[in-house]
């Protein structure tokens, strides 16, 4: 059980058709709304119809109560593979590997991934308070802080293990809010400076206010299809090089310090076929910026605990050495609930395909995609990671 | 070190009365488990049969082995914490209202690591002494207090929240005419209450221990006869919204079975007493009482009864009156669900035989009304709901959670009882 060598790559496979429906901070309109519009601008972008999308995968926290399987009469369709994957911020990278398998195995022609979530004003606190079962019975309870509260004792146990200062995630944080100045769809406009990020107000000590994402509505999505397909389509492209996906990994560590990405990345590599130094660009999850020094150690850019070394000595900007969430992530374009999970993800498309609607990466070849989701009593239970490269040039 | 509380200013009439806002109140069956444990303030986990593990969250399957036999158990209040967190933004108005708000993770002694509310006087690294009680949605939670007592450690306004501690807070004791009565109007005071309010039925006519009792500050004596509408309707038109802890000392018993007696009169008084006396006060302090329960550092916090061990199973001797102590003590029961989410805990404190006239030929041990009164004084400090004060309650209250069925033959099957 241990060689995992007989591992399949997804050869053949693409993910293209990258799309953003533009959040919006607070939106009377429903998850339906907001995943139906994603499902039709992938339709316009890609001039494919209601009958050649045979595969659909849905990723949102406020369809409730349908699932993905009532969007299939919603919005007319009629799949032959569907799928509805409840991970949160691994929802993205997750889609894709099941999707890129299916179409791999002839199961389907093309998948339609979507994720897309409602904001209403109450929307935020209706899906905290009846997350998860073990959240409900021993963590809603103490304060019901939500995320901040459990990242808060996470932040604060990590900074205590590795010497980390609020300077060194303040470094991430700022550096996104540059990357976001030039991405349209980013709801924060204004530029973030190092002092702004230290005086911001605590929100749950050490998390400060810009530590936090802003919840929002929005959607993201992308097509998985054959090559060729998207070739006769006229479709820009990138190839998976490889997947990775862990849930629940370390379960005895008192307190989160690591992810399932530590568990399995010397084998996410070795299928990948390249090292982390060849990565042009890395989008990760990043609700909090914990977690994405979390994602830069486990993933292997560099040992654990050095990722405040790590951030201190790379620019993360896009024109920097280590181009990092280069659409400003959550932290600076908002949370659209799963969209959150799809948004490193459809980023880094955009990049390989020189679609980028803010600022490109020169020369972005080959892509690291990170997702990480579902805070369940105490900590992320989801991980998950993709290594993409463009579709072009050796292709 | 907390600071000192301070005693609470008196109140404008005319200032608004903040609504009773409870904490999420929404658990699992399991947990629910949790919660009626916490009630009696045992910390208890569940633990593995099969492997040993102990599991948290509360499961319905063990997380190491998937076997389905867990078994609650107390375990050791020790463990450290190991990161904390100050809340300064929170979804729920509780909470809101009430911030900052701290919380932490610990790792407990027996394996687990819980979020707990945390005692002002702990640090991160500190070992610390956790406690489970239940919160003002009546649901079990976890606090942690510092290892060793520290200066002004009850007013910690955290733990403050899971007691009924009677510092600062006005009582109304609903019977002093008795040795039990009085008993508790000192302790009462001993424990810190404000002020105590002295429920004397018949008024008119002298009781042993009068003057003493109307001679001790901070008393007001209030006529108050429970078995009496008029009574119980006027003392709470002029007390009743002052009341933050009442205990209610009205207890009417004489032995015998149905068949022992010759027709329902005595049973008849002890209804009106035990049963209908605790309704009636329900009905007329209660509601204020319920509308009271985050009125600032003296809100209204408990209603204590007085319960006999034999109402949660008979004993012959006292069959009839255990019977009507039964009836009171179901009252209770539902009058948990009258006070849910009101911020009111709903003690219910059982006792043995009391060491007084009404218990006169039985022999030891008997619970003497001091003892009695520090009991009820002691669930308070606590914040637990229920409690069993004295050997005899004791001993019933384990035998009955061992085995129902079990302990009604050992208290109905005469030849049992040497």
């Amino acid at each position: 059980m241990g060689n995992r060598a007989h591992r399949k790559g997804y050869d053949g496979v693409v993910v293209t058709a990258p799309v953003t429906i533009p959040y919006e901070r607070y939106s009377p309109k429903p998850a339906h709304w907001w995943i139906g519009r994603a499902l039709k601008t992938l339709s316009t972008r890609s001039k494919l119809e209601a009958k050649d999308i045979d595969g659909l995968s849905v990723s949102s926290f406020t369809l409730f109560p349908d699932t993905a399987v009532a969007l299939t009469q919603h919005f007319g369709l009629s799949p032959r593979w569907l799928d509805h994957i409840p991970m949160g911020g691994a929802s993205g990278v997750v889609a894709l590997r099941r999707a890129a398998r299916a179409v791999a195995a002839g199961d389907v022609e093309v998948v339609a991934c979507v994720a897309g979530d409602a904001n209403h004003v109450n929307s935020f606190r209706n899906t905290l308070t009846a997350f998860s079962r073990f959240s409900q019975d021993a963590s809603y309870p103490y304060g019901s802080g939500g995320p901040n509260a459990s990242f808060a004792l996470m932040t604060r146990n990590y900074m205590n293990a590795y010497g980390v200062t609020r300077e060194d995630f303040g470094r991430i944080c700022v550096a996104q809010r540059v990357n976001a100045l030039s991405f349209p769809h980013a709801l924060m406009k204004k530029p973030l400076s190092m002092t702004d990020y230290l005086g911001a107000r605590a929100v749950a000590d050490p998390v400060h206010l810009f530590d936090c994402v802003m919840p929002c509505a929005g959607a993201e999505g992308f097509l998985v299809m054959r090559e060729e397909n998207a070739r006769a389509l006229g479709l820009p492209f990138a190839r998976i090089l490889s997947t990775t996906e862990r849930h629940n990994a370390f379960p005895d560590d008192p307190i989160q310090y690591r992810g399932g990405w530590a568990l399995d990345k010397d084998e996410f590599w070795a299928m990948a076929g390249v090292s982390p130094d060849a990565v042009d660009l890395f989008e990760t999850y990043d609700d909090y910026p914990v977690i994405v020094m979390m994602q830069i150690e486990d993933l292997g850019f560099c040992g654990k605990g050095e990722a405040a070394e790590f951030v201190r000595s790379r620019a993360l900007t896009v024109d920097g050495d280590f181009p990092h969430n280069t659409s400003g992530g959550q932290l600076s374009v908002g949370q659209a609930g799963a969209a959150g999970g799809y948004l490193g993800l459809v980023e880094a498309v955009r990049q390989l395909t020189g679609e980028a609607l803010g600022a490109q990466v020169e020369n972005a070849k080959i892509a690291a995609v990170s997702g990480f989701g579902m805070i369940n009593f105490d900590r992320g239970l989801c991980t998950a990671a993709a290594v993409l490269v463009s579709g072009g040039g050796d292709g | 070190m907390v600071d000192a509380l301070k005693p609470p200013k008196r109140k404008d009439p005319l200032r608004y009365t903040r609504l009773p806002l409870a904490p999420p109140g929404a658990r699992s069956r399991a947990a629910l488990r949790f919660t009626a444990r916490a009630a009696e303030g045992r910390l208890m986990l569940q633990q593995c049969e099969a492997c040993g593990a102990f599991a948290y969250p509360p499961r319905d399957i063990c997380g190491g082995c998937w076997s389905d036999e867990l078994r609650w158990r107390d375990i050791p209040p020790e463990g450290k914490l190991l990161a904390e967190t100050t809340l300064h933004a929170s979804t729920n108005v509780y909470f809101r209202e009430r911030l900052p708000w701290r919380i932490g993770s610990v790792k407990l002694a027996a394996g687990p690591v819980v979020l707990a509310h945390l005692h002002g006087d702990v640090r991160e690294g500190d070992d610390v002494r956790i406690i489970a009680r239940t919160d003002k949605s009546g649901q079990g939670v976890l606090m942690a207090l510092p290892a060793k007592e520290t200066e002004n450690m009850s007013d910690d306004k955290a733990l403050r929240a899971l007691t009924c501690d009677p510092k600062f807070r006005r009582v109304l004791v609903t019977d002093v005419r008795t040795p039990l009565g009085q008993a508790v109007v000192r302790a009462a005071l001993t424990a810190g209450a404000s002020k105590v309010f002295l429920g004397v039925a018949r008024e008119w006519t002298p009781f042993a221990g009068r003057e003493a009792l109307y001679a001790l500050e901070n008393t007001e004596v209030t006529p108050l006869d429970v078995t009496d509408g008029t009574s119980v309707s006027e003392a709470a038109s002029s007390i009743g919204g002052k009341v933050d802890i009442l205990i209610n000392t009205a207890q009417y018993a004489r032995p015998g079975t149905a068949m022992a007696r010759r027709d329902v009169v005595t049973a008849r008084d002890e209804m009106e007493v035990n049963f209908f006396g605790a309704m009636r006060l329900l009905q007329a302090f209660g509601p204020a009482m319920r509308g009271r329960g985050a009125d600032g550092e003296n809100s209204a916090v408990a209603w204590v009864n007085l319960l006999s061990v034999y109402a949660l199973s008979n004993w012959p001797a006292y069959g009839v009156n255990a019977a009507t102590q039964a009836a009171a003590h179901s009252l209770s029961q539902s009058a948990r669900a009258d006070f849910a989410g009101s911020g009111v805990k709903v003690v219910n404190v059982f006792h043995g035989p009391l060491d007084d006239e009404e218990h006169q030929p039985l022999p030891p041990p008997k619970v003497t009304p001091m003892a009695l009164a520090s009991g009820i004084m002691t669930a308070l400090k606590e914040g637990v709901e229920q409690s069993f004060v004295g050997d005899i309650a004791r001993d019933i209250a384990e035998r009955w959670r061992e085995d129902p069925g079990l302990l009604e033959r050992e208290l109905t099957l005469t030849k049992n009882l040497e």
